[in-house]
This record gives C-alpha cells, structure tokens and sequence, in this order.
C-alpha cells in the first residue's frame, strides 16, 4: 500500500479539508471534534491550505458564516458534534433549503442530559429530517475517504444539498488507526474547482437568496429537495466509482459484508459495523449464515438497495445507536422496517438501542444478537422486538 | 502473527500511557503491520486510573470494541497491581510492570501462577535519563523486549522519527527518551 500512514480519525479528516483546500471555514470547538479544527487552522496559519479560517462565537454562527459564504459562491465548510450540532439545528435547514453545498464533518457524541461527551448518533439523528445528506463512516479511512467524495456529491448540479460526514467520537475520533491517503495532487483535481451556476458576487446575473417564500410556493421548494436526494443516490454511487478509480476502494450507497448466502443480518452505522463484520467472520468459520448491511448513506435512505441486499434473508436485526422515545425503537429501525415491509417476504426484522453514551458494543453483544435471531427462524416468531443491547435492567 | 494481539495499558493520568500507546502503535505501523491504539477516556485527572489499548495485526483489523481479554499488559504504575490488571488475561499472558520489585514479588501481588512478568524500573531510568519521571517512552524498550514482535533496530530507527515529529520543538528531549527505550530494553528482567 503507498501513502500508508498511522494517524487519528480527526487527524485524517483534517487532511483530507487541507487536501481539499476550502475558500472557507468557519468552525467553533467542540469534544471530540475540537481538534478536526485546531490542526486545520493550523495548516491555515502554516499557509498550508489558502483557507479564510473563520473563529465564530458559536456553532449557529459557523453555520450561518458558512452560508454567507457558500451564498456568495465559496466552496465553505464547518465541522461540529453533539450540542454544536444542536445549536446549529436552526441554520441547518437553512443551507439545506437554500441549496448551499457546504460539507461538514459530525464527530458524533450522545446529546445532553445527562452531559457526556462519548459516542453515539443521536446528535446526527437529530438532523435527519432537514434536507442534509448524511454519509457514515466505519473508521478513519472511510472518514477521510467520505470527506473528499462528499464535495463532489454536495456540489454536483442535481444535488446541491450540504453533507454531513459522520464519523464515532472517540472510537474513531481519537483512534490512531492505519490508513491509506492520497497525494494532494490527485485530491485536487478529483474535487476540481467550485464553479457555481449562480451565487450572490456574480454581479453580472444578480440573484437572490433566502427570499420570503409563501404557500404559493414553498411546497413546490420543498418538493425540489426531495427531488434533489432522489438524485442524491445515483450521484453518490457515480462518486463513488470514480472514487475507487484513483483509490482503488468501492463506495456506494450500502456496504453489504457476506450477505450473498447470508439467513440473518445486522444492520448497523459507523464503527459498531467493523466490530459486527468481525463478529460474523468468527460464525461463518461455525457454518452461521450471518452477513452485516452498513448503510453508508443514512439520508438519503437508499431503500432500494437496502431491500436488494436482504431480500432473501429471514431475520434483521436493526442496531441504533440513537434512541426516539417514541416507544417504537430507534430511528433507522423504522426506515429498515419499512423498507423490507413491501417485499411481503416476511423478514423478521427486529431492533436493539445499545452504546448510548458512549457504552461498549462488546463481541459477545453482537454475538447474542445473531443468537436471537437464530432463535426467531427457529421459532417463527419475534415477540419482542424493541431490545436493549449492554444494559443493566 | 495469526490472530490479533491485544494490548492493555494501566496507569495514571498524567504518566504518558495513551502517548505511549499511539507512538508504540505508529512505529510499529512502519513496519507494514496494521494498528490501533486508543485510550479509554473517563474523566481526565491527573492521577486518575486510565486504561489505553493496542491492537496489532498482519490483516487489516474491523472490531472496534475495548480490548477485554489482552495477551499482554503493560503497567506504568506499581500501586495499580491488582485483580483489574489481571482482569480478561489468558494464562499465558504477558505482564510488563513498572517497578523496583522483582518479578517473583509481581507474581506475589497479582496472585497468579502462570503467564511471563517483566519488570524494570522505568522511573528511576526516566529520571536518569530525560530529567524526570515520565515512565512511557522506557516501557516501550521493555515491550520490545518482551513480544520479541520487532527487531530492536528497526524499532529505535521508527521510534527516532516518531520522537523527531512529535519534538519538533523540543529536540533536546529526543535523545534522553532514546537512552530511556534502550536502557529499559537492557535492563528489563523477567521469570
């Protein structure tokens, strides 16, 4: 392998914006992805990167600076975790409903209260209705490897919607793990140059943006972003195999680990799926037909390739790392569920909450949930289908 | 190497042991083998227990989880030898403890008959030898020592470029923390 190194989730990403080299950034510190942006300033301060590097007074501002910019036609981006992302939550919507391609890096950490500052998703879950693309990332190469593909997704002309590229805290984070960078030239001309259709400083086609926007059209906008998700998934996918031309790594919308032949999956975001994939290499070696189905792209959800992958599969089981409260299980159950619903093949499909706050997924978790659901196709029933993985009840 | 070896470090807030865990991990990266290293993070006091943790493999390694059930333990401090140092540890598990003690007197306090244990006195040596008592760079050499995973010197040659990034502004340390791997590496003894 060349350009082999040894460094931390944040370190990774933080070279891939210096390889990506932004007109702007506009970031606020916060645990654990404070030093994403400490190292970037420093490449700002060292004339490594020819960046605006923007210290706001919080994490509404850095959006709302990365919009000012991204509006005026510069390629903008920010970086944020946890209550960053919550007090961020209003801007959010609106750079997704202006169309404004602005990456930004979510360093997931459990939401207050009680306050924490450990893994899990339910600072991204809580974005997941506003319009934003959201790439997850199993550890620091696909971390670094989203982060290049997600300007061109952001960016091309039938999306233009902001990404968000997740990657665990901590885990992943604060991790020194091996992996594989590219050189700066070729990160370059992959993401190319930002040359947006309209923007504020084009003074010879004057537009406006963030325009009052009533129920004569509003719906019609809203529509448009729908549509623009729909295109989300193709552009993705195209990304993605361009990706794997100069990387020599595939990414497309879902990554589906020994699922050909498998009887039962798991289905699970970021790192808790390397722990999953190891956990099944061990059952398979034990004639287990297990597989693990890890969504890459949460929103938008790619449905059709999520029903593809565990069409012939008898039993799911759905792992979140988020809860809803609703009574109903996590969030990406309900999507999961949904999705295999129209196949009337009669997929068990069941959910398990685990590692809020930060909580270890152990092996031995992984391994009880494939134990379930070797029980549900032994039985024929789930009884039970809103479970709790590694609590003390 | 055919399956993962697993590391667990035990020390104290302050004693350099997720320093030691991410530096050990990178040199040994160098030489094309795959790594993890990562600290447990609770709440961040000097003096606090911490653990930190290493994972070294051939193979390209998924799991993502704490190490539970490590082959080798590295102690940084004496007065945390006990049942959560031998915690998950197989028989055959190696124990590399900073101390005055000898390894017999070790074996005594963690009450187990089977495994390897190391000892050397990474404080005195740290002192002697960067100035002050930072017992992590020394117990690295023991480590190398120990596993017999890395040529020693291949592993001083890593070690010399990975102090020369990390002390970019403080080269004046890089020799004492060479002297410390080395003599910890001579000194080390084991039973």
């Amino acid at each position: 392998m060349k350009n082999k190194v040894a460094i931390t989730g944040n370190e990774a990403v933080a070279q891939a914006m210096k390889q990506i080299n932004p007109d702007v950034v506009a970031a606020y510190p916060i645990t654990p992805q404070t030093e994403v942006v400490q190292i970037f300033s420093s490449f700002v301060s060292n004339g490594q990167v020819d960046t605006e590097f923007v210290t706001v007074e919080s994490e509404h501002s850095a959006m709302s600076a990365a919009i000012g910019a991204s509006a005026a036609g510069a390629r903008a981006m920010t970086a944020t975790s946890s209550q960053g992302l919550a007090l961020m939550f209003e801007m959010v919507y609106i750079a997704s409903s202006l169309r404004l391609p602005i990456v930004f890096p979510v360093v997931n950490r459990a939401l207050s209260g009680p306050i924490n500052i450990h893994c899990d998703h339910s600072d991204a879950m809580g974005i997941k209705d506003s319009g934003v693309i959201q790439l997850f990332s199993e550890n620091a190469q696909e971390a670094y490897d989203n982060m290049i593909q997600a300007v061109r997704i952001a960016e091309h002309p039938d999306v233009l919607l902001p990404v968000s590229v997740n990657f665990d805290g901590f885990i992943t984070s604060h991790a020194l793990d091996v992996l594989e960078v590219l050189d700066d030239d070729t990160v370059k001309s992959f993401v190319g140059r930002y040359q947006p259709e309209e923007y504020l400083l084009d003074a010879k086609n004057p537009v406006s943006m963030g325009n009052f926007d009533m129920y004569d059209f509003y719906f019609e906008h809203k529509r448009q972003q729908v549509a623009a998700m729909e295109a989300a998934k193709k552009v993705i996918e195209e990304v993605g195999k361009e990706y794997e031309a100069i990387s020599g790594r595939k990414y497309g919308l879902i990554d589906a680990y020994r699922l050909e032949d498998a009887e039962m999956a798991v289905v699970v975001l970021n790192s808790a799926a390397g722990s999953a994939k190891g956990v099944v290499d061990e059952l398979r070696e034990k004639g287990m037909k297990v597989g693990v189905l890890k969504p890459r792209a949460f929103r938008p959800f790619p449905f059709e390739a999520v029903q593809e992958a565990l069409k012939k599969v008898k039993a799911v089981a759905v792992l979140d790392r988020a809860e809803t409260f609703s009574t109903l299980g996590g969030p990406m159950f309900a999507d999961v569920r949904t999705a295999l619903y129209d196949l009337k093949n009669d997929i068990k499909v069941v959910n398990y909450v685990y590692g809020l706050g930060g909580r270890d997924l152990r092996l031995e978790d992984v391994e009880k949930v494939f134990g379930d659901l070797a029980d549900i196709i032994k039985t024929g029933r789930a009884d039970k289908f809103v479970n709790y993985l590694g609590l003390r009840e | 190497m055919e399956k993962v070896l697993e590391v667990r470090w035990h020390a104290r807030g302050g004693q350099g042991a997720k320093t030691a865990a991410l530096m050990l991990a990178e040199s040994i990266a160098e030489m094309g083998k795959y790594v993890q290293g990562f600290p447990e993070y609770g709440p961040e006091r000097m003096g606090a227990p911490i653990l930190a943790f290493n994972r070294i493999s051939d193979n390209p390694i998924h799991i993502h989880s704490n190490v539970i059930n490590p082959h080798i333990v590295i102690v940084l401090d004496a007065t945390l030898l006990g049942p959560k140092v031998t915690q998950g540890v197989p028989d055959d598990g190696i124990y590399i403890v900073n101390t005055t003690k000898t390894p017999q007197q070790v074996r005594g306090i963690l009450k187990i008959t089977g495994g390897k244990i190391y000892t050397v006195d990474a404080n005195q040596i740290s002192l002697d030898t960067i100035g002050r008592v930072i017992p992590n760079t020394p117990l690295m050499g023991a480590f190398v020592r120990a596993t017999q995973l890395i040529p020693y010197e291949e592993f001083m040659e890593n070690m010399k470029a990975e102090l020369a990034k990390k002390f970019k502004k403080k080269p004046e340390v890089i020799e004492g923390n060479l002297k410390a791997i080395e003599r910890a590496y001579q000194e080390v003894k084991s039973e």
